[in-house]
């Protein structure tokens, strides 16, 4: 033990070490404290396909049915809603769906396996509100060149019969297809498409 | 009270706790400018604000439940089935739109008298982070019930971090803990509500204080009374806050709680605007209500969110919106501080800045028609040129000389012989004899007095932007 001095150089790099313990210990404890906000395993198992029959859809008629939580639409598109897809394309962002979600399946003119039946996420994929089915022709709030789509209430994107967004939209892409297959022809399996 | 026994018990105190320090520190010994106005008010009252909603909403963690299956239903048991539990709502859910109200006024004082300025910038970031706070509070909170616009608006906003690049979905996937909003979200909101952010909040507010105190307030003239003081070292204009504006504040709470008690009683949902209709509907996770709209102190910000035509430029003007109001002490480096003295353009910014606001919140209520997304455009520009603009517009400024000392308003008894000559310019007398004989002498209005007096007001009202 000496007496007689200090010597700083030791006591300043014991202060370093610690800091520098201090740090890496903060860090460590914060991946608990950080990840216990993460999905748990329980919100993430809950993701089982959903089956549903379509044999009593009527055509125009949109079903909605909810899969992860999400609302899920089907709808049944009647052959006039069909034939205002390829007219419309000019208007929209994306009308071949390169920048958007969907299976390979679903990236077709119709964004469907089969033309009539469009399975589609009912969320806007602007900031997530669920857009509302507006089959009619040229409806006073939406102006006379609505050829039936989907409107979001929230911000004011519209989307075509096919879930394709006009140009000039808060949102960014189309509407996101989910895996979907059928089991037979009036049932389909939606969170599966192997 | 002066008994030996209790002097020995305040010296007992004393020598382990410094109260009479603290006290005179910040209370009777706190010198505050003599000129205070209507504007000085509203600081005091969001601390009461603040107090009632910490109170009412102890009360309610009581009887919530934080679930997603049982959160609407406990709040319905609160409203219906517990003694006096719809009053201790409705005081927390009006509490909270007045939180917004005196806040607003509060820091739209500190835009007319330069509150932000030198050496107050400190103070005015402190505001700003209780500002952030309330914001998330108040968000955090509308969740809880669990109803239609308490699911979706969460749904919004949560999505709102989604639009920023790379980390967004992992981002807002952390933030509500699972695909969608669900009960993990709400379980996790009410925790941040009840204890996190009231915890952050108090101490925001508690540096908030400390900050102003050591600086002292600024005042409608916006002079350092620290710069003038007497031989006593005390400031010439300076009085003491304990009792002088304890007692004026509680004139202004006396006020206040007239206001509140009205909404309160008579109209706790505020026709729709302190409590949505679509938010006594259970949520629904499979349908948006047709219109959604905030609740109307984030509508200005709603506006210019849906004003912009793309996802992360939109989520950054909204953001931007905010925080260009924590750079206004560095914006606006005008050394004159009140807006008595500063020039008509700051004046007419600040118009126009009140117009934007307005005209923001309004449109941010509306369903987004093509005319309004114009019009919502347009007041975002002007709402953003009024804080960017600023080191540019104030340059051509003209100020008016700055006393030397605090400047006292005329009172109303000396504007008594100014308002009698006002009413007798615009009213004639008339002489109306009654068909039993008796005269009667009636005040009809001058239409010539009332068009000189409307044009002497409007050139008034010209002069004071200039």
């Amino acid at each position: 033990m000496n007496n007689s001095g200090v010597d700083k150089t030791r006591r300043q790099f014991l202060t370093n070490a610690l800091t520098v313990v201090g740090a890496v210990g903060t860090g460590f404890v914060a991946v608990p404290f950080l990840s216990q906000m993460q999905p748990s395993v329980k919100a993430k198992a809950t993701g089982a396909p959903v089956q549903v029959n379509l044999s009593r859809l009527e055509p125009g008629q949109l079903i909605r049915v909810e899969w992860r939580g999400k609302p899920v639409w089907i709808l049944n598109r009647t052959e006039a809603a069909l034939s205002t897809l390829t007219p419309l394309e000019s208007e929209l962002s994306d009308p071949d769906s390169a920048e958007s979600l969907q299976p390979a399946a679903a990236k077709n003119s119709t964004r469907s396996l089969k033309p009539e039946i469009f399975v589609a996420i009912g969320l806007c994929t602007h900031l997530g509100c669920s857009p509302t089915y507006r089959p009619e022709i040229a409806p006073t709030d939406l102006g006379k060149d609505w050829q039936g789509g989907f409107f979001c209430p929230c911000h004011g994107s519209k989307f075509d019969i096919a879930g394709r967004v006009y140009s000039s939209m808060p949102a960014p892409t189309n509407l996101e297809i989910p895996p979907y297959r059928y089991i037979d022809d009036n049932t389909i399996v939606i969170g599966d498409n192997a | 009270m002066n008994s030996p026994r209790f002097n020995n018990f305040v010296n007992w105190i004393l020598a382990r706790f410094p109260l009479t320090k603290v006290w005179n520190e910040h209370l009777a010994k706190y010198y505050t400018p003599k000129n205070f106005n209507f504007w000085y008010f509203f600081g005091s009252l969001a601390l009461l604000v603040l107090v009632i909603q910490f109170a009412t909403g102890i009360m309610l963690t009581i009887n919530y439940k934080p679930d997603s299956a049982l959160a609407f239903d406990s709040v319905e048991y609160i409203m219906r089935d517990v003694d006096w539990g719809w009053l201790i709502r409705y005081m927390h859910s009006t509490g909270a739109s007045a939180f917004f109200i005196v806040v607003y006024l509060h820091m739209f004082r500190g835009l007319l008298y330069g509150s932000f300025k030198k050496p107050r910038e400190l103070v005015w970031i402190f505001g700003m982070l209780i500002y952030v706070c309330l914001m998330a509070e108040s968000f955090m909170g509308y969740l809880l019930p669990w109803g239609q616009m308490s699911y979706w608006g969460a749904q919004v906003i949560i999505s709102l971090f989604s639009a920023i690049p790379i980390v967004g979905e992992d981002l807002s996937l952390w933030i509500r803990g699972d695909y969608v909003v669900a009960d993990a979200t709400l379980n996790r909101f009410f925790a941040f509500h009840v204890a996190a952010i009231p915890l952050v909040l108090v101490l925001l507010v508690f540096l908030h204080i400390v900050a102003l105190h050591q600086v002292g307030s600024n005042n409608p003239d916006g002079i350092e009374i620290k710069e003038n003081k007497g031989p006593d070292g005390i400031p010439v204009d300076g009085i003491p806050f304990h009792p002088y504006y304890t007692v004026k504040d509680i004139v202004g709470i006396c006020v206040f709680l007239f206001f509140f008690s009205v909404v309160l009683f008579y109209m706790p949902e505020l026709e729709g605007y302190f409590l949505e209709h679509a938010n006594f509907i259970p949520a629904d996770p499979l349908q948006t209500p047709e219109h959604i709209a905030p609740l109307w102190y984030f509508t200005p910000f709603y506006a210019i969110l849906r004003a912009v035509p793309d996802k992360f430029a939109g989520v950054l003007a909204m953001g931007g919106a905010i925080f260009v109001l924590f750079l206004l002490p560095w914006l606006d480096t005008v050394k004159v501080k009140s807006i008595r003295y500063r020039g008509g353009i700051y004046k007419k910014a600040l118009f126009l800045f009140v117009i934007s606001f307005f005209g923001l919140g309004y449109l941010g209520m509306q369903a987004p028609t093509p005319n309004a997304t114009i019009a919502a455009r347009l007041l975002t520009v002007v709402y953003f040129s009024f804080f960017l603009l600023m080191p540019i517009y104030t340059r051509w400024e003209k100020f008016k000389a700055v006393p030397k000392r605090l400047t006292s308003n005329s009172s109303i008894g000396d504007q008594l012989p100014l308002i009698k000559q006002a009413v007798a310019d615009i009213t004639q007398d008339t002489v109306v004899t009654t068909k039993s004989g008796k005269t009667i002498h009636l005040k009809t209005p001058n239409p010539s007095g009332l068009r000189s007096a409307s044009v002497d007001l409007a050139k008034k009202m010209k002069d004071s932007l200039d």
